[in-house]
């Protein structure tokens, strides 16, 4: 064993210690389990958000993306800090809702929001097919720090399984109580590892930043700003408005809200948080410097920039604290989505089942679909092959379709019902999935067309078409709502 | 919904607006090339209006609900 793996696997240990001691002293039912009872104050609420975002892909994505196309991964902290402004406004309301009809998963609210158990259920399962896809790049990001990291001393293979199983056990141990304490060493490492390097690694090759990116401007100036086409401005527009949308209907995120103790811990936390974004250029400086240091790795493997990179600058032990901050950025967002995930089907779908199921019964349930969805990601990460960030905007198109339903239900006039909610939504999953299966762009249909409307992101086109599908299929049905809603009083779900 | 709360647009508005104009790389500002250094700008001026809306909003006035 090499001493980057036993500093990367002290780490691992530490994290599993402290996710299963979080448990301590607490009663554990559905509420403790899945939002901390609603307890948690402004320190853990900012780490829990904010550890949403630093995952691996930010750690590799973010410095991949920089390495591979430049200037365009400047989308990710921008849609980020944007999602904090609209935070400000938007989840308080959340909130407040949820914690008067004792909410505590995205698809409750839902149903809740619609009076339907069946829109709880599309939620559900909308919500598991985005996560599904962030715990594999949680889980391949992993693997590829930990084997890298390493030396090759553990397999991608090897080191995604033995982390699986390690965030697997304290999430069913602890909850969310077992993210929130190993938050709080990743968010210490990760502070540390990225600001030292992206300092240390633009002046040790070129004296200093501004020289660093002159120098990436003298060789490929087109890095430095975004593309007339592909990733152009308006696929940058557009994806930045998308996922801002989108990131608090990331149904881990959404969670987060609802642990919250306060409508006022969750405004504060909106001021600071965009603050924490700047984290993200150190990392871009990084994926910068990898252009000219380290030319030619191709494609998904510019992921591999930053971890390539330190190991060409720094001894052994160096490169351990790096695997172990990679490390800590998986497993904590990697364990607050499997609950989100578990916690979303077992409201919707086995209460429904067995509604006089006790809390005890529906914690062991939760329990056994987390241990499903690891090994369903696990299967993905092992067998699928695909580069992190395509995933990544894969899951925002696909759960940012339940943005008009949410907006929609804000206001005490709901405008529209359940079944334009369903069928708008189902529309633009529809179309999510069959533009990125099948690769087609706008282009495909009309040839003719400017790139500057070819390059809009997919998931604005279904959201687009989504929101009128909603109105049209609500108006229609308007006669058929107010039939329904003596049968709906009688059965009201909360 | 309260007058101040418009104040939340002007991030969004500020920074993709102008994207047109910002996508340069020159005049480096604090080392970073213009684009970048729009982005980080923003992130700033979006903490320093949030900060602004919640010293003025009235939903954080008094006690909280709870």
């Amino acid at each position: 064993m090499n001493i980057s793996l036993l500093i990367i696997s002290i780490f691992l240990v530490l994290a599993l210690y402290l996710g299963i001691k979080a448990r301590k002293g607490k009663d554990m039912n559905m509420e403790q389990f899945a939002v901390g009872g609603r307890g948690f104050g402004t320190f853990f609420i900012f780490l829990l958000i904010a550890g949403e975002i630093y995952t691996t892909f930010t750690f590799l994505g973010g410095s991949g993306w920089a390495y591979s196309k430049g200037a365009a991964a400047y989308y990710v902290p921008a849609y980020i800090f944007l999602a904090y402004v609209l935070s400000y406004w938007l989840v308080p309301k959340i909130w407040r809702y949820s914690k008067r009809h004792s909410i505590i998963s995205q698809p409750e609210y839902f149903a809740s929001k619609f009076k339907s158990r069946s829109m709880g259920m599309i939620v559900a399962v909308l919500g598991s097919l985005a996560l599904v896809p962030y715990i594999v790049i949680q889980l391949k990001g992993l693997g590829i720090i930990v084997s890298e990291a390493s030396y090759g001393a553990i397999s991608p293979v090897a080191a995604s399984v033995i982390g699986a199983v390690v965030v697997t056990t304290y999430v069913m141990i602890s909850g969310i109580h077992g993210s929130a304490w190993t938050a709080i060493l990743k968010d210490f490492m990760i502070l540390v590892v990225v600001i030292f390097l992206g300092i240390y690694i633009p002046f040790h090759y070129f004296g200093g930043i501004q020289s660093m990116f002159e120098t990436v401007q003298a060789a490929k100036p087109e890095m430095l700003v975004l593309a007339d086409q592909g990733l152009s401005q308006s696929w940058f527009v557009s994806t930045v408005l998308l996922n801002a949308l989108g990131f608090y209907l990331l149904p881990q995120t959404f969670m987060v809200v609802l642990s919250s103790n306060g409508e006022r811990t969750l405004r504060k936390n909106a001021i600071a948080l965009p603050l924490y974004t700047l984290l993200l250029l150190f990392v871009f400086f990084i994926g910068f410097t990898a252009i000219m240091e380290i030319p030619g790795l191709q494609g998904a493997d510019g992921d591999l920039s930053l971890l390539r990179l330190a190991i060409q600058t720094f001894d052994p032990w160096v490169i351990g604290v790096i695997g172990a901050a990679g490390l800590l950025t998986a497993l904590v967002p990697a364990s607050v989505m499997l609950m989100a995930a578990s916690v979303g089907l077992t409201n919707s779908f086995f209460n429904v089942l067995v509604p006089a199921a006790t809390e005890k019964q529906q914690l062991i349930v939760s329990r056994f679909i987390i241990i499903g969805i690891s090994i369903i990601a696990l299967i993905v990460t092992v067998t699928g092959g695909e580069a992190l960030a395509i995933l990544n905007i894969m899951s925002y198109s696909l759960i940012t379709q339940l943005a008009p339903s949410l907006f929609c239900s804000l206001p005490k006039n709901n405008m529209i019902n359940k079944y334009g909610a369903m069928s708008g939504i189902l529309a633009g999953v529809g179309i999510v999935l069959y533009a990125t299966i099948a690769n087609v762009k706008v282009a495909t249909f009309l040839p003719d067309i400017p790139p500057v409307i070819n390059d809009i992101s997919t998931g604005v086109i279904a959201l687009f078409i989504n929101m009128i599908v909603t109105f049209v299929v609500s108006a229609l049905t308007k006669h058929n709502t107010m039939q329904e809603k003596e049968m709906n009083d009688m059965n009201k779900i909360s | 919904m309260n007058a101040i709360k418009l104040l939340l647009l002007v991030p969004f508005i500020g920074f993709l607006a102008f994207l047109p104009y910002a996508n340069k790389i020159e005049p480096y500002i604090l080392g970073m090339p213009f684009l970048l250094f729009w982005v980080a700008f923003w992130m700033v001026m979006a903490s320093v209006i949030l900060l602004i809306v919640y010293k003025f909003d009235p939903d954080n006035k008094g006690s909280d609900p709870e």
